[in-house]
């Protein structure tokens, strides 16, 4: 069935966002796997070892991380941790205004401050960039617009930062104020379009929209007309952000003379710098081969450190102009202003079913509020419907997403990008629906499961799937059956599902060439250096490439060094976004080992008279298969293998198949080489005195494909349900309206005032892994850092209705609201029984 | 105006020249290079800057560097030792490793001072106690669930108790 998909309206004029579609050579169609279901299939690439009874030695033990110590002892480098000689200190002056226009700067008196060494303003740098070559719409510093309050207008690099900060007390920015377009509904409006936060693309349209995207799959109408039992429903989903404890920093450094002749090296606490690599080259209009990023320890991230920032072309313009290396350090409140968080969302659903239970149709309207800029936005927008469409088998499906831009920072990606808040819609839709039909929530989902090796309805291709496991693990560790609707008033249980992407089958930028390379290196002493450029923001993607290293060529752990993301010695790898690294990075690693791993089976054979394939390399030995009394140290083994093929190293490298999306535009976005699965049941109390919820326990379900490290996986879906949990109760990113002192300014950037939970808070996690063996993934392994947050909000919204009867369709669930809710509930009950 | 202050960090006397304003944490970092306390509020809010005062865990980014002077200091830097000997980590550090307590990273120094300073005090926290004890820590990446799991195993194993067998798998 070809799905009817069209886009209309303002949207921007844009190529095709995922050419090219070649597939890679190093990935061969090698056979189509039947669905246990249907009997259709799906292609299959099989990757690295996959096999669920292969024998690991090192592959899902309890492991140290590599760099735990290092971080436990304090000797771990993040980047505000690095001091240069005559380094400079930065600072960037910020928009007061949420929308105005800049009519001049005048930097003189800043200049003539003791101890300033430079200024710049953007028109020093103003070719646009953005995270999505489609839509570059920010500027390093604004030139002729601000955006929000915060938007970035000159930066100083001054002695010390006392003097930088008085330095941009003295820049007089004349403005002439804008009107501020706050809420997103207005933005649509005739009114706001007359002033928009961008130009539009075309005249006429509203430059105010950012990206439409209408889908169709399957017989949505018909669907909705054969269902019993139609749940329609309006949700609310505040905006939230990251706040890794860590703020934004960067450094940047400028080589000129000798062979330098010119060279930029910054380095930054970023996710992702590979792209960072790119548009300092770009807007610094620099070679790229006179460019080099590094990564220090990063200290967080969640997706609020993903794209380039102010401060980073800032630190490399300024060290140019100063000729000395210059710092900037984000204050807490510019991490609030940086956001490219959580989108607030508004949501229509409907969701159609017959009498037992099975879904026969859904249709979703949302509204994203973008903030300022695209950010990753055209994603966003995507993604707020592609991602809906497993583990649940839908029939029929419409999406129509609209993001608006307003004057308030820029919303991007945080962890699980797009997906929680229509996630959030669905799950309560489902317990509604549940609710509506006597039927038990789990078992309802169960019903409605896709299988596995199916294409969901808009054609991603889905591999292992263990949500019934999920489900079975949930439902027994929490005592579900015991509990649900039986908890008495005030006490309750609440169910949900999900799923996510194991990474993006398709780079940020257009390219063929591989999302994730290895090389590595033997030294004689048997010691294994691994290079990569992946970026560990605390996820442990450096101790997992160590873990494979160790597995795949028998050394121990601490004989692995891994060298940290740095452009000028590291191979690409495109970053820590869309929980791609252990499956692109794990797979790209297996391959650079197994490669080594050959030529020293090879050599020991060789020396031993048998055939390579029986050398075993295990436990720091290189063993007879067939006689493990006959072995070698594996230093030996490696000098044998040096002799015979000289210098040790190998690359490998991982690309996405690309047989595995919609064909249809738009079709390869939620595209994904694997999906994980999640479900989540979360017990609660709530106090009706006061609207308290109090989230007692949290079960966490994950099909991680397998856990190569389960602690570090259970870490990942501890810290996701936590998060989950924290935009569920207590988080909300808002901003002041003009009733409510200045228009558009932060409502509360600090830690103290935009809450996020304490040791005290937070409520008792109990991950339970579960292990499906992805045919593609690394040891059968697909993602655990973003999949296992979404269900934690609709679990606790359902355990609410279980507890006291109130569907808590808005978030947060705060006091107030849940209060309201149940006053409301009250009044009602009270009218129903005057009028009986 | 810079002034000379002196101060003993874990151990070491220290005279240094400050502007009069620094905060002891911005003596520590930038002007003695012991970086291991880490600046993430600069209010008071969030704890990772955590270090002691004569003992006691303070807030380093909010305490004037005058407050620390003619007393001791103690920063993640000078754990390692004090219960073991020189240059071994601390078993609370140990315990962090073990089980995966420190994702990012860049919390758990002011989250070990939190700590430790609980253990020195209570050898037997409940899990309540810990959790009260860290309450002024905030970490972002772990949910807090293998924090707790490491003050339990760390304080199981300053009384010398033999650790349940699947702490004991985590430390190998």
């Amino acid at each position: 069935m070809r799905p009817h998909a069209e886009e209309k309206g303002p949207v921007h004029a844009e190529p095709p966002e995922n050419q090219p579609e070649v597939s890679s050579p190093n990935v061969t169609l090698v056979e189509e796997v039947p669905s246990p279901r249907d009997g259709g299939g799906v292609p299959v690439h099989p990757g690295a070892d996959a096999d669920p009874g292969a024998e690991l030695n090192v592959v899902g033990r309890r492991m140290r991380k590599t760099d735990g110590l290092e971080k436990s002892t304090g000797r771990a480098r993040y980047t505000d941790d690095i001091v240069l000689p005559g380094m400079l200190h930065g600072k960037i002056l910020r928009s007061p205004h949420p929308h105005a226009r800049i009519l001049s700067i005048d930097v003189s008196d800043a200049l003539a401050l003791p101890g300033v060494f430079g200024v710049v303003t953007g028109d020093e740098m103003p070719i646009p960039y953005g995270i999505i070559p489609w839509t570059p719409d920010e500027q390093a510093l604004c030139t002729d617009r601000v955006r929000y309050v915060g938007d970035a207008v000159a930066a100083v690099a001054a002695a010390d930062e006392d003097t930088a900060n008085r330095a941009l007390e003295r820049i007089r920015v004349e403005y002439e104020p804008l009107p501020a377009i706050l809420d997103p509904e207005f933005a649509l409006t005739d009114e706001a379009a007359r002033t928009p936060v961008h130009e539009p693309k075309k005249p006429g349209w509203n430059g105010n929209v950012s990206k439409i995207v209408k889908l169709e799959f399957g017989e949505v109408e018909p669907g909705f007309a054969a269902s019993d039992v139609v749940v329609e429903g309006e949700y609310f989903f505040e905006g939230t952000t990251h706040t890794p404890i860590e703020p934004h920093c960067a450094i940047g450094q400028w080589e000129e003379g000798g062979t330098a002749r010119g060279r930029l090296t910054v380095w930054s606490s970023t996710q992702v710098p590979h792209y960072l690599h790119r548009e300092l080259a770009k807007v610094l209009e620099l070679d790229p081969a006179r460019v080099r990023v590094i990564q220090p320890h990063v200290g967080g991230g969640f997706g609020g450190k993903s794209e380039p920032f102010d401060l980073e072309f800032c630190v490399a313009r300024l060290a140019m102009k100063t000729g000395r290396p210059v710092k900037i350090l984000y204050t807490r409140e510019e991490v609030f202003l940086a956001h490219r968080g959580r989108h607030p969302f508004q949501m229509k659903y409907r969701v159609g079913a017959t009498a037992d239970g099975k879904l026969k149709a859904v249709d979703a309207k949302t509204l994203l509020d973008g903030g300022a800029y695209s950010s990753f936005g055209l994603v966003t927008t995507y993604y707020s419907g592609q991602l809906l469409a497993a583990p649940y088998e839908i029939p029929a499906y419409r999406f129509n997403s609209t993001r608006v831009f307003t004057n308030k920072p820029a919303c991007g990606p945080k962890r699980g990008h797009g997906s929680v808040q229509p996630r959030f819609a669905f799950e309560v839709s489902l317990d509604k629906l549940a609710e509506r039909l006597g039927m038990d929530p789990i078992e309802l989902r169960r019903r409605n499961f896709m299988g596995s090796y199916r294409r969901t309805v808009n054609e991603m291709r889905v591999t292992s799937n263990g949500f019934l496991q999920c489900l079975d693990s949930v439902e027994r560790a929490s005592g579900w059956k015991e509990k649900f609707r039986k908890m008495g008033f005030g006490r309750g249980v609440g169910v949900a599902g999900s799923c996510y992407i194991s990474g993006t089958n398709y780079p940020i930028y257009p390219n063929r060439m591989p999302q994730s390379a290895v090389q590595l290196q033997v030294d004689r002493s048997g010691r294994v250096a691994v290079f990569s450029g992946a970026s560990d923001i605390g996820q442990g993607s450096t101790s997992l490439v160590a873990y494979i290293v160790c597995e795949e060529l028998g050394v121990p752990l601490d004989y692995v060094r891994v060298l940290p993301s740095d452009t000028d010695f590291t191979p690409v790898d495109l970053g820590s976004y869309s929980s791609r690294v252990t499956f692109m990075l794990g797979n790209a690693c297996v391959d650079a080992a197994r490669r080594l791993k050959a030529q020293v089976q090879e050599a020991v054979g060789e020396e031993w008279g048998i055939p390579a394939r029986r050398v075993l390399l295990a436990g720091g030995q290189a063993m007879d298969a067939a006689d493990t009394g006959r072995n070698l140290p594996i230093r030996e083994a490696f000098n044998l293998a040096e002799a015979k093929h000289g210098t040790l190293g190998s690359v490998g490298w991982y690309n996405t198949p690309k047989d595995v999306h919609g064909e249809y535009r738009g079709g390869t976005i939620g595209a994904s080489p694997a999906y994980s699965f999640t479900a989540h049941v979360a017990e609660v109390e709530v106090d009706p005195e006061s609207g308290f919820v109090e989230v007692k326990t949290i079960w966490v379900a994950h099909d991680c494909g397998r856990a190569i490290n389960p602690t570090i996986v259970e870490g990942q879906m501890e810290g996701s349900a936590y998060m989950g949990f924290a935009e569920a109760l207590m988080e909300e990113h808002v901003f002041k309206d003009a009733d409510h002192g200045r228009a558009g300014l932060h409502n509360a950037p600090s830690l103290l005032e935009y809450r996020i939970p304490t040791s005290v808070d937070t409520p008792e996690l109990h991950s339970l892994i579960v292990e499906s063996i992805d045919p593609e993934g690394p040891y059968g392994a697909k993602e655990a850092g973003e999949g296992p947050l979404h269900p934690s909000i609709p679990a606790i919204a359902n355990a609410i209705y279980d507890a006291v009867g109130v569907r808590m369709d808005s978030l947060p669930f705060s006091p107030p609201r849940v209060w309201r809710a149940l006053q409301a509930q009250a009044a009602d009950t009270e009218a129903r029984v005057a009028a009986d | 105006m810079k002034e000379l202050v002196t101060l003993r960090v874990n151990g070491d006397a220290h005279e240094a020249a400050v502007p009069s304003h620094f905060t002891l944490l911005e003596t520590l970092r930038y002007v003695l290079g012991l970086t291991g306390s880490k600046q993430g509020c600069d209010k008071g809010d969030c704890g990772a800057c955590t270090v002691w005062l004569d003992g006691v865990p303070t807030l380093s980014c909010i305490a004037p560097v005058w407050e620390a002077a003619g007393r001791d200091v103690v920063t993640v830097e000078g754990l390692a030792g004090l219960r073991t000997p020189p240059g071994v980590p601390h078993p609370l550090q140990d315990a962090f490793d073990a089980c995966g307590a420190a994702q990012c990273g860049f919390c758990t120094p002011g989250m070990l001072m939190s700590g430790v300073a609980l253990l020195e005090e209570n050898p037997a926290p409940s899990r309540a106690e810990i959790k009260e004890a860290l309450s002024g820590n905030l970490c972002r990446c772990t949910g807090y669930t293998k924090i707790l799991d490491a003050v339990e195993l760390a304080a199981a194993r300053l009384r010398g108790e033999a650790v349940p067998e699947e702490m004991e798998e985590a430390r190998r």
